[in-house]
């Protein structure tokens, strides 16, 4: 990424204190044959936003749940305002000033937001009694230090994740929190909540707190911290001042190479499969239009929380919708139901493999053969052979790694679980293949297969509709873009009109402000 | 992204966020006020058709009944609360009066105080059991206490033979106790009463009252916040037990006669009263006044079609279909206003 | 089952073989207890008592495979044999009350399946409340009447053994056995049978995958009503009795013995065979204590020690980990550095 972005100040805290509040030093950290952290050390400052980068599987998330203390480390010392600690669990980190913000906040939706963040340590009248006037009185001096209005007394339920992100980071005040660590917090909100977040993470600098922020978002990385460090395949890459290093140079370290930019091949592109018109979900999206042809790769870009994969839902039927149309090869489809949507010849690689995609205890052979149930079927009646031999083909086309077909999903590593949910759909043939960021969480090798498969099945004819937040993937794959933003569409581009720049203004409602 | 944060931006202010407090507050406030609101209408109703109806003796008959039935709710509450359940109560109360009662018979002049405290004692030992198995043995609540209800109740059986206790051989002091009353009102109705207004200022005044909502609302969050789930769980399992023993004392002096059939399919009654009552079947929220009054006016639904004429027969068919309704109630609200505040949560531009 | 090859004949041979185990030591208990024991006349008796319960099982497996739960079933059983002696008493004919016994039972149970499929509420909740309302049901129909003239056509299946079969089988239990066989090719063999495993695994993931399973669900609770109509048509001739408490605190057992055959409360995992061979042990231990003086109608302690001891013993290597690592935290805690 070509990178003029606006660099952080540096605070005053920062300046006078040279010895870090927390460091890490050569941490490992194994889970049977997988090595998820190898030999990284990181250190992180009083009055300092400390970046974490790094892919999918380049171990940030290891290294979150060994700050909160939910991992031992194999081997590693763990050294807090000098002194070495071992946590214990979860309760030990937060003794130890440790707080962590995660991306989906775990809250306790039936009681008010006080009680929230002060469950278990309520103030108490004399008698043991919970004062709940210093309970809310406290909890409302905090968000107005934070500047953000949340009214301690109501309940939980029905927070905005933005909004429970806030109460998070409150907690982690009330508990005198000395290093914050947010989870790529910005994930799933929308820009003004950003910039809202990004006043509190100052505020808290400016208190002396050490912030850990991890983000893929090069832009907000630049906007907001003072020093990053950079995770590749569990091991340590870079670690230093943000002070002079550009975009590039932080793609380069994450990745380990150039990306080069490809340039997808003319395809032979031909009659619309999907058409999408005026679609709206009530609260989640609004006058969605778009077309996918078969043969080309149409991408869905913007910022998570654009709306994208809610479309993606609703056109594969998982979700209602509201208003509009959706038609397939000139028929229109059904709302509501994904046997109609797969019937028409729709295929959705959902986002949360784990969850959606596959059914982890089950073994490899059932989840390649679980969408083609009715096609293996002789008579009415189906046989594990068939349904065997079927994995086996699949398996092999895709190259998917594995020992055993009927080993369990969780002996795969992330690649080769992707490559059995895809697996799973082409082998029903569709003509539209819908995916939804088709390579989180996976390993460069894989994702440059995957990448592969998907031009190859464009080649082949297939309408793709690829939906994205990599915007290095997006350039690569797709033949046109359309970019969504709160729920709209707000810029259709050709491969030939876009680029990053292009692509980040129109998620960020940048184009807008700079054209008002 | 290069846009400039104003402090103007920052400070967005939240205008829903009053109304959207003042909303669910509204419907979670609204169930104990619309139970007394069915209340009034049905005693209305029913004291119109059938004056009957207002009788003391009959009032006194309901409150005393509902005493029971509320002290069980009682104790369900606080399991339901954590996300478990507990069907074992009807048994544990069987239990409890027989070997109570019992005592009376084996042994002359026994005081009255000691029979409670054995009836306690047998229901906290069912209660162990039950926290046990469902807390260190990780066994779904659903599952062990209904385990728990048939051992029990077997127990019961065998322990009872063919026989039964008898009210003669009961002595008067103990007779008289749910004839007592004060004003007219019976004073097993004021002492529960107060033991609910205490277990409801509990609740919501102490740490470890407002741990049990939390531990139902989110068991994970309760985990990782640090609270000591395992324990809360089966204390709640121990109250449960104990007031299913000591309920079973009170019936014993109610009823006189106790064969091996006492208490059976009380448990249903409780789970409905509880569900009227407001508490969530998923745990998190609800309160103990909700529970007691979800029973006092199932009991008096009961006794209403008594007046009334209708047979008793119907009762079990009326009590199925009151739980059902007031299940699918709950999930009405609660869809409903998971809706409405979605919608004004909305910041897309219209 | 779902697992590796290996793995899955390691997980078969582990539940089904301890189940075969079970088997012999209850036979051999029985054969110690009684040298009637093995009979074709003791076997038919043991037909006798469990042949609806055993037909029960089949719906309520497929039922907690999906990771719901039936408890209504008992209730169903005893609404339809109400209404098996009402309306025959009113004179209709008794072909015609089957049909119509059957039809309610379908109602029955798709009621449970509207309530938790479409209000989406959960089945434990729901089922107790039907268990409730469907027994309360009977109350009304019958109230405190027992109807026992029942044409001896009918009612002969108490009495006498399925012919072919030496005088060991019963109808009920030669029912039983069929529709076992049904159901295990269903959920085995087909397609439908294959979602269900999923949807008890990953429900998100069957919906994602195409399958629907709200749809499924009702079905399957629309047959266990009509199963469990069946087994109450079954239990009212065999007794020759229609009285309003008929199979009452059945829906314990039932459980249990699913539950007993290896089939995970939690969904996703059992097998029929599992079942079947739970339902001989169940029979054939109950048999046995009849025999041996046992008080029958303490039988529940009996039952409700195997349902905790069928959900205690898979957690077993569970709680060896979790004891490990409860006592590395302690040591943790205490300051040491763990090995």
């Amino acid at each position: 990424m070509s990178g003029t972005f606006r660099h952080a100040g540096v605070s005053d805290a920062q300046m006078n204190e040279p010895s870090p509040i927390l460091s890490l030093e050569h941490a490992s950290k194994a889970f049977g044959a997988i090595r998820a952290l190898d030999d990284v050390s990181i250190a992180l400052h009083r009055g300092e936003v400390h970046a974490l980068v790094g892919e999918n599987g380049a171990g940030k998330s290891t290294l979150v749940k060994i700050l909160a203390g939910v991992h031992l480390p194999d081997t590693g010392v763990l050294r807090i305002r000098g002194t070495d600690v071992v946590l214990s669990g979860p309760a030990a980190a937060r003794d130890a000033g440790v707080a962590i913000i995660y991306q989906e906040p775990i809250m306790f939706p039936d009681l008010t937001v006080a009680e929230n963040i002060f469950i278990g340590r309520q103030p108490l009248h004399a008698g043991r009694r919970i004062d709940s006037g210093r309970m809310n009185a406290q909890a409302s001096a905090i968000f107005e230090r934070l500047g953000v209005p949340i009214d301690p007394e109501r309940v939980a339920r029905g927070l905005s994740i933005a909004e429970q992100q806030i109460v998070e980071v409150a907690k982690a005040l009330s508990l005198d929190a000395r290093v914050i660590v947010m989870d790529e917090p910005t994930a799933a909100l929308s820009a003004v909540e950003v910039e809202r977040l990004f006043g509190v993470v100052e505020t808290l600098r400016d208190g002396g707190a050490a912030v850990l922020f991890i983000s893929h978002r090069l832009e907000e990385v630049f906007e907001l911290c003072q020093r990053v460090t950079v995770f590749r395949d569990g091991r340590l890459v870079l670690s230093r001042e943000l002070a002079g290093l550009s975009g590039d140079d932080l793609v380069r370290a994450m990745v380990g190479r150039e990306l080069p930019e490809r340039i997808p091949q003319e395809q032979k592109i031909r009659d619309t499969v999907l058409q999408v018109e005026r679609l709206t979900r009530e609260g989640v999206f609004v006058d969605v239009s778009f077309e996918v042809r078969a043969g080309e790769i149409l991408a869905l870009a913007g910022l998570v929380g654009a709306g994208r994969t809610e479309v993606a839902r609703a056109i594969f039927g998982i979700d209602r919708y509201d208003g509009g149309r959706v038609t397939v090869s000139g028929k229109a489809l059904r709302r509501g139901s994904p046997t109609a949507a797969m019937e028409a010849g729709i295929a959705l690689v959902p986002e949360d493999r784990r969850q959606q995609g596959l059914v982890m205890e089950m073994s490899i052979f059932r989840n390649v053969a679980l969408a083609s149930l009715r096609r293996l079927r002789r008579i009415g009646f189906i046989r594990s052979t068939s349904e065997r031999r079927f994995a086996r083909d699949w398996a092999t086309r895709l190259q998917v790694k594995y020992g055993r077909l009927g080993s369990p999903m969780t002996s795969l590593s992330g690649g080769n679980q992707q490559k059995v949910v895809l697996a799973k759909w082409l082998g029903r043939r569709p003509s539209l293949l819908i995916v939804d960021e088709p390579t989180r969480g996976i390993d460069i090798g894989t994702k440059a297969e995957v990448h592969r498969l998907l031009e190859e099945l464009a080649g082949e004819g297939v309408a793709v509709l690829v939906i994205s937040s990599e915007l290095p993937e997006v350039l690569r794959l797709a033949n046109r873009i359309v970019v969504m933003r709160e729920g709209r569409i707000v810029a259709e581009l050709t491969h030939a009109e876009a680029s990053e720049e292009t692509i980040v203004a129109a998620a960020t409602g940048q184009a807008e402000r700079e054209a008002a | 992204m290069t846009a400039t944060a104003e402090t103007a931006t920052r400070r967005r202010p939240f205008g829903d966020a009053a109304s959207a407090r003042r909303l669910v507050d509204l419907v979670f406030r609204l169930r104990e006020f619309g139970i007394l609101a069915v209340l009034a209408l049905l005693v209305a109703a029913t004291a119109i058709a059938e004056p009957r109806f207002l009788d003391l003796t009959n009032v006194q008959f309901i409150l005393v009944d509902t005493t029971i039935f509320a002290l069980l709710a009682l104790g369900e509450t606080m399991v339901v609360l954590t996300r478990n359940v507990d069907l074992s109560v009807g048994s544990v109360l069987g239990l409890s009066a027989f070997l109570s009662a019992d005592l009376f018979g084996k042994h002359e002049g026994i005081p009255i105080p000691l029979v409670f405290l054995v009836g306690l004692a047998i229901g906290v030992a069912c209660g162990f059991a039950n926290g046990f198995l469902t807390v260190v043995g990780r066994i779904p609540s659903l599952v062990v206490t209904l385990a728990m209800l048939y051992i029990v109740r077997g127990i019961d059986v065998l322990v009872v033979g063919g026989g039964q206790v008898v009210a003669s051989s009961l002595p008067n002091s103990f007779i008289e106790i749910p004839k007592r009353t004060v004003a007219g009102i019976p004073i097993l109705a004021i002492v529960v009463a107060v033991v609910v207004g205490i277990a409801a200022y509990y609740l919501r005044s102490f740490r470890s009252g407002r741990e049990l909502y939390a531990i139902g609302s989110n068991p994970d969050a309760a985990r990782l916040a640090g609270i000591p789930s395992g324990r809360r769980v089966f204390t709640a399992f121990l109250i449960s037990g104990g007031i299913a023993g000591l309920a079973g004392v009170l019936y014993a002096a109610r009823y006189g006669t106790i064969d091996s059939t006492a208490g059976t399919g009380y448990e249903l009654q409780v789970i409905a009263a509880v569900v009227v009552g407001g508490v969530a079947i998923f745990g998190g929220s609800g309160s103990v006044v909700g529970a007691a009054l979800g029973a006092l006016l199932l009991n008096t639904i009961l006794s209403a079609l008594y007046v009334l004429g209708v047979s008793p027969f119907w009762n079990q068919a009326i009590a199925g279909a009151l739980l059902l309704g007031a299940i699918a109630l709950d999930r009405g609200i609660s869809l409903w206003l998971a809706a409405a505040l979605r919608k004004r949560r909305t910041h897309l531009g219209a | 089952m779902a697992l590796d090859l290996r793995e899955r004949a390691r997980a078969f041979v582990r539940w089904e073989f301890g189940l075969v185990l079970a088997l012999i030591a209850v036979v051999l208990f029985g054969r110690h207890v009684s040298d009637q024991f093995l009979t074709s006349f003791n076997i038919f008796y043991l037909n006798l008592s469990i042949g609806e319960v055993a037909i029960m099982t089949l719906p309520m497996t497929l039922i907690i495979v999906t990771g719901e739960i039936d408890l209504s079933v008992a209730s169903i059983l005893g609404m339809s044999s109400a209404l098996v002696g009402d309306l025959y008493s009113r004179g209709w004919p008794m072909p015609r009350v089957i049909v119509a016994v059957l039809i309610v039972g379908v109602v029955a149970g798709l009621l449970n399946g509207f309530l938790i499929t479409r209000l989406g509420l959960p089945s434990l909740a729901v089922t107790i409340g039907t268990l409730t309302l469907y027994r309360g049901i009977a109350v009304v129909i019958l109230g405190p009447e027992t109807i026992s003239t029942f044409p001896e056509k009918y009612t002969n299946i108490g009495v006498l053994p399925l012919p072919h079969t030496g005088g060991y089988l019963t109808y009920s239990v030669g029912i039983f056995l069929a529709l076992a066989i049904l159901s295990a090719i269903v959920l085995h063999a087909t397609p439908f049978g294959r979602s269900l495993f999923v949807i008890g695994a990953n429900e998100e993931a069957a919906r994602f995958a195409g399958f629907r399973v709200k749809r499924t669900k009702l079905i399957l609770f629309g047959v266990s009503g009509v199963v469990c109509a069946l087994a109450g048509i079954l239990y009212t001739f065999r007794l020759s009795t229609a009285v309003q408490d008929n199979g009452i605190g059945l829906e314990l057992t039932v459980v249990t013995i699913v539950l007993l055959g290896g089939v995970s409360i939690f969904g996703g995992r059992g097998t029929i065979v599992g079942v079947v061979l739970a339902v001989a042990v169940y029979a054939g231990l109950q048999n046995a204590l009849l025999l041996s003086n046992f008080e029958q109608r303490a039988m529940g302690i009996v039952t409700g020690t195997l349902l905790l001891l069928s959900v205690l013993i898979p957690n077993a290597s569970e709680f060896y980990r979790r004891g490990r690592e409860f006592l590395r935290r302690r040591q943790l805690r205490a300051g040491e550095v763990p090995t």
